[in-house]
């Protein structure tokens, strides 16, 4: 039997971006939250030690701060008819483990969806008509744009987003990007400092007519004190930021912007190293009562709590909400039921040059670093003579040099001895790349259950992710191909060459760790998990809070609109919900 | 949901009334730290390295069996003045007594109050666990005999305001127990001036510009006691602590008021003067100091929003490099308080620099961007390395 612990006011599964975001909001309405966190405790100078951080090996290679499939593992296959097996090793993705989540190792690239994106089906729909996305199960976030931008500027100036504003309150800015939607105000802080190579792509890219301005990074281009009063250090490009959590305070993390505040307040507790096994509901189901959970000695407590917030990643989130029977599994066959529904990847494409003669010197690099094009994302541009809707942001950004995974090589080069060691040598400083982060599009086969066979550590089934690139993305995606040939024309490259995606999801290299939907957000319960203040409808006391709420992933990193969804979640609870508790939106 | 309603409510009202004077028995707490020593909850425990063994802070909470219920008023008075518990029995003066013998009657009043008011936590704990002969009590009445003078603190400065930080430093908030070196006996001797303690050099507080507090303005100091940094240094070690738990809550017209006493306290004999014929040492310095410390402090040493100064930074040129050295080998960690929450850490370095390389980067660091303060030998960062390991 668990051990019954003394209620809380709130319960907060899982402490990175998210979770942090509402436990900070939550404890600032005055309410008792406790965060129960799988992983273990982690801050700045003691966990992410600028003097051993820079280790390769163990953080890109091993994957240190990662979760490991040991702890939860998914099991994945490409079609129904496919049986699925559990992926023995983290690979397409990366998902986050401990305290700060995937937000400790995250490059730092703070997108906001536009406001086509959510009302995507209405704005496709009248654009183009229903028959043009009539294969595809888009829908309405049921937000709009005028509700979410405050909650986007709130977590820009909670993070310090370094950019360049590209519409102002629907003026047009020289600089920015003139495809955003209107936004309140400008970045916090300017532009990073642009590297050679984004440098000469933003030129390429003008000279074609396009529109290239600084990637909004949530790397510091200059120190920042946050409205909480949090202090940031000025980014040093050492290019050591995806796969690695940054050891100088210049990356926007729950370390680096909330939890020094946080952890001070007295109505504040994290558990760490304690899994919830599941959400306990009333026996009509309406109603979730605590949640139990494990810690790292095996014992079992109840926790319970009036509000319950899943904080967990994306695709856990859709789990727990399975594993704890809040709302209905979807049946991809008949289209009914909504958990586990428009699950979500990343489409992507890229172009690598080889020169002669150029000093590109990668290692001056950071997470978030680069010059984009927009000219071709989301529906910036005409699809009535296309064969697909969607698309992606194109990026020339200047990560790292690191010396294991960084070493470009001319197709055709041998694979090792001393061909390829000249090689490596030689394309070490004369290569640049570019590359297209698309859109996703939900189909109806494409889905989160739980597998039938394959279980965790607790006994418990493991996620199923059943996916493919739907046609329509693998249009759009050599669509953009063809769009990053051209683009490389103008660079006068000795090679350029370009990727094209295939059909076929393959679990083992690494992708993207942007998996979306499965909990998404809507005004129709029979199409959505969730309404539009991220509150399950079928128990209302529980908020599912991140991008499992997508409702499509669109051209862009989502972590910018995961924020902007937290702050607009919390400000729903303290706003709205513990007013009045019950369901927020009636349908 | 009226219970959230409420816990607003009552969020609201823990705010620190004292601040507003509506308790004076709980402000004597934050003026004394009293929580530095006996924990958050009075409750004792927390372990106190000293010269003689180590000591742990009693249980002051009224619990009868294992704190302070059985005090009475006056047993209270006589443990805070005169360093007695009852029965006579001598108390050792890390309970700073020869400090709180300068309170007032009134003071000590407020306090026993406040003290009976706290909850009571049931917590024993093993106070004496010093070295022999130092865990014999009796010796204690010697001490006191020789070193011990209470008496009330003459108001003679120009101000009340100078009056008033005179007894807050000598009195209640005992800065001497960190900053003033100690004779043999473990008793002050010269004030203020600078003193090691569990491992750390407690910084001079004197007027001298090099290694005192001569470079800095009122409002510096000020600023430093209410939030742990100002524009030239951030509180760590101990410090941190007696910021976090005392000073950043005390009034402004308690801080301006130290920072007015301390800034009349005569220089001290400073801290040696430069390294000479060092050169090498401080060339070498240079460079792994571009390679480890700059991304954050700074190639020019003036740190950033976050990162310290090194450039004109007096914890770098202390008299003695203990605290600095051990920053470097050990890492530590800023103060947090309201006014600046974030609490920057520094990572240890101790796996990855050799003692060469600490004694080459520290005697830059305190012989470069206007900084003059002796070399610092690889020996010396040998023997704080081994302490850290032993563990002290």
């Amino acid at each position: 039997m668990a051990r019954m612990l003394p209620k809380k006011d709130a319960v907060i599964i899982g402490l990175g971006w998210t979770g942090s975001i509402l436990a900070q909001q939550l404890t600032d309405a005055g309410l008792n939250v406790v965060a129960i966190e799988r992983g273990p405790w982690r801050d700045t100078s003691t966990d992410f030690n600028i003097a051993y951080m820079q280790d390769e090996l163990r953080y890109a290679i091993r994957k240190d701060l990662f979760l490991k499939p040991s702890v939860e593992a998914m099991t994945m296959r490409n079609s129904l008819s496919q049986t699925a097996l559990p992926m023995r090793d983290y690979g397409s993705f990366l998902p986050g483990d401990g305290v700060g989540g995937a937000g400790v190792h995250w490059n730092g690239h703070t997108w906001r969806f536009w406001e086509s994106d959510f009302q995507i089906k209405t704005h496709l729909t009248q654009r183009y008509g229903a028959a043009k996305i009539k294969n595809l199960q888009l829908q309405d976030w049921g937000v709009t744009w005028n509700e979410i931008e405050p909650s986007f500027d709130t977590f820009e100036y909670l993070c310090g987003i370094s950019g360049k504003a590209g519409n102002l309150k629907g003026q047009i800015q020289p600089g920015g990007n003139p495809f955003e939607s209107p936004r309140g105000r400008d970045y916090p802080n300017p532009p990073m400092k642009m590297p050679y190579a984004s440098t000469l792509f933003a030129e390429k890219m003008k000279e074609l007519g396009y529109h290239p301005f600084p990637l909004p990074s949530a790397n510091m281009s200059q120190a920042y004190v946050n409205p909480l009063g949090v202090r940031m250090g000025q980014c040093s490009y050492c290019g050591f930021c995806e796969r690695f959590a940054c050891g100088n305070y210049s990356k926007a993390s729950a370390q680096t912007t909330i939890l020094p505040v946080l952890m001070r307040k007295p109505n504040f507790e994290l558990r760490t190293e304690c899994e919830v096994l599941k959400v306990n509901l009333t026996p009509d189901g309406k109603h979730a009562k605590s949640v139990t959970y494990i810690d790292a000695h095996g014992v079992e407590y109840e926790q319970p709590g009036d509000i319950v917030v899943i904080c967990a990643y994306a695709l856990m989130n859709v789990r727990m909400m399975l594993l704890s029977r809040i709302g209905t599994q979807y049946d991809p066959v008949t289209g009914q039921g909504t958990v586990g529904r428009n699950y979500c990847y990343q489409t992507s494409a890229g172009a690598r040059l080889f020169f002669e003669g150029k000093h590109f010197n990668p290692f001056i690099g950071a997470g978030s670093l680069g010059q984009t094009v927009d000219d071709f994302n989301g529906d910036a541009f005409d699809h009535s003579k296309l064969n697909f809707v969607g698309g992606g942001g194109i990026s020339c950004s200047v990560t790292n040099g690191r010396p294991i995974s960084n070493r470009p090589v001319l197709p055709g080069t041998p694979r090792w001895g001393a061909k390829w060691k000249q090689a490596t040598a030689e394309g070490y400083n004369n290569s640049m790349g570019f590359g297209c982060e698309g859109s996703s599009y939900p189909v109806r086969e494409n889905y989160l259950d739980l597998d039938p066979t394959y279980k965790d550590r607790h006994g418990r089934p493991l996620l199923r992710i059943t996916f493919d690139f739907p046609d329509n993305d693998i249009a759009m995606s050599n669509y953009m191909s063809d769009q990053l040939e051209k683009m490389t024309k103008p660079f006068n490259a000795k090679f350029a060459g370009v990727s094209r995606l295939k059909k076929g999801w393959d679990s083992v290299p690494y992708q993207t760790t942007h998996n979306t939907g499965g909990a998404i957000m809507g005004s129709n319960p029979k199409t959505s998990a969730v309404n539009k203040y991220l509150q399950s409808w079928d128990v209302p006391n529980v908020f599912v809070i991140g991008a499992s709420a997508f409702a499509h992933n669109a051209g862009m990193n989502p972590t910018g609109t995961v924020g902007a969804l937290a702050f607009w979640a919390a400000q729903a609870i303290t706003g709205q919900y513990i007013k009045n508790p019950g369901a927020l939106v009636h349908a | 949901m009226r219970r959230f309603l409420l816990a607003a409510a009552l969020a609201v009202l823990s705010m620190p009334a004292w601040a507003a004077g509506t308790d004076a028995g709980k402000y004597q707490v934050v003026l004394g730290d009293c929580e530095g020593c006996h924990g958050k909850n009075l409750a004792g425990g927390v372990v106190l390295q000293t010269p003689f063994g180590k000591m742990v802070a009693p249980n002051i909470t009224p619990d009868k069996d294992t704190g302070i219920g059985n005090y009475s008023a006056g047993d209270f008075k006589l443990a805070m003045t005169r360093g007695l518990a009852p029965g006579g029995r001598p108390l050792y003066p890390a309970m700073p007594y020869p400090y709180y013998a300068h309170m007032s009657d009134a003071e000590i009043t407020a306090l026993w109050d406040y003290m009976r008011t706290v909850k009571p936590v049931k917590n024993s704990v093993h106070v004496n666990q010093l070295r022999f002969p130092y865990n014999m009590r009796v010796l204690m009445r010697g001490w006191n005999l020789l070193f011990f003078r209470p008496a009330p603190i003459a108001e003679t400065g120009p101000s009340a305001e100078w009056n008033r930080g005179a007894y807050l430093v000598n009195g209640p908030a005992h800065c001497g127990a960190c900053h003033s070196p100690k004779n043999a006996f473990g008793a002050d001797k010269g004030p203020l001036t600078g003193a090691v303690l569990q491992g750390w050099f407690a910084s001079d507080l004197t007027s001298d510009r090099n290694a005192g507090l001569g470079g800095w303005s009122i409002a510096d100091i000020v600023d430093y006691l209410k939030t742990g940094r100002n524009a030239h240094s951030l509180a760590s070690g101990p410090m941190a602590e007696a910021v976090e738990n005392s000073t950043s809550r005390m009034t402004d017209a308690d801080l301006k008021a130290i920072a007015v006493y301390l800034k009349d306290l005569p220089p001290s004999r400073g801290n040696g003067g430069p390294a000479t014929g060092m050169e090498a040492q401080v060339k070498a310095g240079a460079v792994a100091y571009d390679i480890t410390c700059a991304a954050c402090h700074g190639r020019d040493g003036k740190g950033s929003a976050l990162f310290p100064p090194l450039a004109g930074n007096a914890a770098v040129r202390q008299v003695r490099p203990d605290s600095i050295v051990r920053m470097v080998l050990a890492g530590g960690r800023a103060a947090a308080t309201p006014g600046a929450p974030t609490g920057p850490g520094m990572p240890s370095f101790g796996w990855r620099l050799t003692d060469d390389q600490v004694s080459n980067i520290l005697t830059y660091v305190r012989n470069n961007w206007g900084n003059q303060a002796p070399a610092i030998s690889p020996e010396t960062v040998g023997r704080i390395r081994s302490a850290l390991h032993a563990g002290s």
